[in-house]
């Protein structure tokens, strides 16, 4: 005999969607949605009938024509006669090169600046602090012109290498001539190559792999496997006895005896640069663009990368240090057994993000000719086709694809070394 | 009992330390030589600094602050007796130092952007220092966005008035609807009146004003603009733009609502992803193209939205990071004083939120203060665009450190008192709460 009723059923009336909480969200996000939706039809269209008026509309048939101009620095085989598709490939590696060199360079000269910054020397912290301002707040496009003003300015001319007595001389026993025109190192050469294998046919993204350099790779990662395994054993005698056997020649040998074999049995020897005419031929040119570019971005970042990591050393508490000392450990022991890998867990997320700021700001490299993507699609392919948007939309993918590669996987490697609290 | 031989009676004098634990010494023995390495440290670092001022003082120290032209440099250096005419040539920064800051603006209207940069001082100073100045300066500070452009731009009075009406007329409609109607739709209509306003109204009634009344000052075009004067204005402009648009965004990244969070993720990450230059390429190539056929902005306009843009991301991402750092309790708080969202962002969340994010706002500033050097590349005449341009002069061709070094330098002292200023910042702000 329930009197219960039924609360009275709300007629649902148009004014809820403007006062009702529960479907004011609603509404709002369904006009955020409508007014994202005019705003990029709008752009869309703005953009059609601008490029019909143009005539050119969209078409990304250029990348198969001739792109007619010459990239000096590049890895792989490529002339004038190849496609736009090919240049812009040529300068997706360039940026990938001063990118992974640059963030190697910075991360090492950062972690030293950021360390010795701590130090208990007056005189080095100061200097150190001052190299961090002074990189810091000076802009980095104008560093990168200025080093590259240095390296053309003050280096000598191939020509003062020549004659009896000359200007100058070659460095590290004859071996790497350093000109304004760039640094000629040397190259490894194989008498009794492997030769190469090509990939992709003659296609635009045709790639010539140096099967000498896949053998050393393979015999370096065996090498490295082995010697792990070794020192794995020795940790668990370690473990299993107290006394660590000594491991150290046997490691050495593991990975120094297969690599010598290896390259008796290529026929392996240096290709030095030599003074040919008014210029170096032989070895590897490393050009200026590409030094200025490198030098510039790894000082510009170390600088930040430093503060980062004397952030993260001066995060960790004083306890630590002083524990360790208790131990008996030695400063530099302290440093790199307690300090750093708990400092690693501050350093890691600022870091990525600096990363990423030096692969961007390696775009500077067109102010002095370095051909990286920007040079080659943002740069000349785009000028002498005259497709800005095709060539300007898809250097932006390219970059916004490099960043969520390194962002994902430095985050990734972020996870991994987390403190895991349980 | 008295086998004690000898037992003093009276307190010994108290000595100095040892003369090598005090004074220069003794700090040196402490602070440079502590160990075997840090003496290597040390004499390595002294013999670094050394060689570095040996090659750069007497470079500085040259007599050449009239050199008319290179060659003339090279002969005043030469009869000064500096070997090798190794020494600057100052008189390439005495003769356009002018230029270097002000880029081709009037000579006669230098006045204005001095002027304008002075008056932003006035404007900053009740936000950067917020003790020491009255709170009243804030309506100054409100004003100042549209005194700016016109004292850059110069122009009709009209304009600025038109934009700022904008503002009211969107306020009055938002203020009257949400009344009447709810505050919803008091949003909606103010901001479809103020852009139904500026987009249809604006213009003509500025030009009809300006028919019956004319009061103005000289228009400068934008291509005049240049030198450092250019880069603290897109600096200056598009961090100011980029506030209100960086809460939005950040507002938008942290709310409920998927679609816009997903539209403020997409948008911040993107610009985020990319380098500044591939934008500044859109604004030199394709930003017209996105307009309705017809429409053209001059290229400074263009480059202002893009950096605008640029920053606001940026800005989003500081501004998420105030929040962030906010307690929960400041959120549970405002919901249980039963105030609505807004309310709770207004008066509780942003004024503590953007508190907090200030040093991470001029550190932005700085990052975009940097970065304007970039437009060079698209051919504006920023410093570093100006000084290829003085070396492309006769004169002056083959000048390359004394300008370089000139610009580091106001670059320098530039970002240099900015940053100090934000550690100024955080020193006080860690003192507070939390």
């Amino acid at each position: 005999m329930s009197t219960l009723t039924d609360p009275p059923k709300e007629q649902f009336r148009l004014s809820m969607l403007l006062y009702d909480t529960r479907y004011r969200s609603g509404t709002i996000q369904v006009i955020a949605m409508f007014g994202f939706m005019l705003l990029a039809a709008w752009l869309i269209n703005n953009t059609l009938s601008n490029l019909a008026a143009l005539g050119k509309p969209i078409d990304f048939g250029f990348f198969s024509e001739p792109a007619g101009y010459d990239i000096n620095q590049r890895l792989l085989e490529y002339t004038s006669r190849d496609s736009h598709l090919r240049a812009a490939l040529m300068g997706l590696l360039n940026t990938l090169v001063v990118a992974f060199l640059g963030c190697i360079t910075a991360t090492i000269l950062g972690v030293i600046i950021g360390v010795l910054r701590l130090s208990s020397n007056w005189l080095v912290a100061r200097l150190m602090a001052v190299y961090v301002e002074l990189f810091r707040n000076v802009p980095v496009l104008l560093w990168i012109v200025f080093v590259m003003a240095i390296l053309i300015e003050t280096l000598p001319a191939p020509r003062a290498f020549r004659g009896e007595n000359p200007e100058a001389t070659m460095s590290l026993a004859d071996s790497v001539a350093v000109t304004n025109r760039g640094v000629y190192i040397p190259e490894p050469l194989f008498s009794r190559s492997l030769g190469d294998a090509h990939l992709f046919g003659e296609s635009s993204l045709r790639f010539d792999v140096s099967l000498d350099l896949m053998a050393i790779l393979v015999v370096l990662g065996l090498s490295l496997f082995a010697s792990i395994k070794i020192r794995q054993r020795a940790d668990r005698i370690q473990e299993a006895t107290g006394d660590r056997p000594a491991t150290w020649h046997v490691r050495t040998a593991v990975v120094v005896v297969p690599m010598a074999i290896l390259l008796a049995v290529l026929g392996f020897y240096l290709g030095y640069p030599e003074l040919k005419g008014f210029n170096f031929k032989g070895g590897t040119h490393l050009r200026n663009s590409l030094i200025a570019l490198w030098l510039a971005l790894s000082l510009y970042t170390a600088a930040f990368i430093a503060e980062i990591v004397r952030a993260g050393i001066m995060a960790i508490s004083k306890g630590q240090t002083e524990a360790a000392e208790a131990l008996g450990l030695r400063s530099n022991k302290i440093m790199s057994l307690v300090v750093l890998p708990q400092a690693l867990r501050v350093i890691i997320p600022p870091l990525i993000s600096n990363y990423l700021n030096l692969t961007k700001n390696s775009s500077l490299a067109i102010a002095v000719g370095y051909m990286d993507i920007t040079g080659t699609l943002g740069g000349i392919t785009m000028n002498q086709t005259g497709r800005e948007l095709e060539c300007v939309l898809l250097l932006m993918l390219v970059y916004l694809a490099i960043s969520l590669t390194i962002s994902g996987i430095m985050n990734w490697y972020n996870e991994a070394v987390k403190l895991k609290e349980r | 009992m008295s086998d004690i031989g000898f037992v003093r009676t009276e307190m010994l004098p108290e000595q100095d330390p040892p003369a090598s634990e005090v004074g220069i010494i003794g700090w040196a023995r402490h602070n440079l030589f502590s160990s075997w390495f840090n003496s290597i440290l040390t004499i390595a670092s002294f013999t670094a600094v050394y060689f570095v001022l040996a090659a750069i003082v007497p470079w500085i120290l040259s007599p050449t602050w009239d050199g008319t032209s290179l060659s003339n440099c090279r002969e005043t250096l030469a009869a000064a007796g500096h070997g090798d005419a190794h020494g600057a040539c100052w008189g390439v920064i005495k003769e356009r130092w002018v230029q270097l800051i002000f880029g081709f603006y009037p000579s006669h209207l230098y006045w204005r952007p001095v002027a304008a940069f002075v008056l932003l001082g006035a404007a900053l100073a009740p936000v950067l220092f917020s003790d020491r100045v009255p709170s009243k300066m804030l309506i100054f500070s409100a004003l100042y966005p549209f005194i700016f452009p016109w004292l850059l731009w110069g122009g009709t009075i009209w304009m600025p008035i038109a934009a700022l009406a904008g503002f009211v007329i969107g306020g009055l409609v938002y203020k009257f609807a949400a009344e009447a109607l709810s505050t919803l739709l008091g949003v909606i209509l103010g901001v479809a009146a103020a852009l139904v306003w500026w987009m249809l109204l604006a213009a003509p009634v500025s030009g009809a004003l300006d028919s019956i009344l004319p009061i103005g000052i000289e228009a400068v075009e934008s291509r005049k603009f240049g030198g450092f004067m250019l880069s603290v204005t897109i600096g200056v402009v598009a961090i100011a733009c980029s506030l209100p648009i960086g809460i939005v965004l950040a507002l938008g990244r942290q709310s409920d609502l998927l679609i816009v969070k997903y539209i403020c993720v997409g948008f911040i990450e993107f610009i985020r992803g990319v380098p500044l230059i591939t934008l500044l390429f859109v604004a030199s190539t394709l930003l017209n193209i996105f307009m309705p056929p017809g429409t053209n902005f001059d290229i400074i306009l263009r480059v202002l939205i893009m950096v605008t843009l640029f920053a606001s991301a940026y800005m989003a991402e500081v501004i998420r990071g105030g929040l962030a750092a906010l307690p929960r309790g400041q959120y549970e708080g405002a919901d249980s004083l039963g105030l609505n969202y807004w309310q709770a962002q207004r008066l509780i969340i942003m004024p503590q939120a953007l508190k907090i994010s200030i040093p991470g706002i001029v550190s932005t500033f700085i990052g975009v203060f940097k970065d304007t050097t970039l437009v060079s590349i698209i051919g504006l005449l920023d410093p570093l665009g100006l000084s290829n341009a003085i070396r492309a002069d006769a004169n002056w061709n083959g000048i390359v450190w004394e300008l370089y070094g000139f610009i580091a330098l106001l670059f320098f002292v530039f970002c240099f008192s900015m940053s100090r200023y934000s550690m100024y910042l955080e020193r006080k702000l860690q003192t507070g709460h939390r």
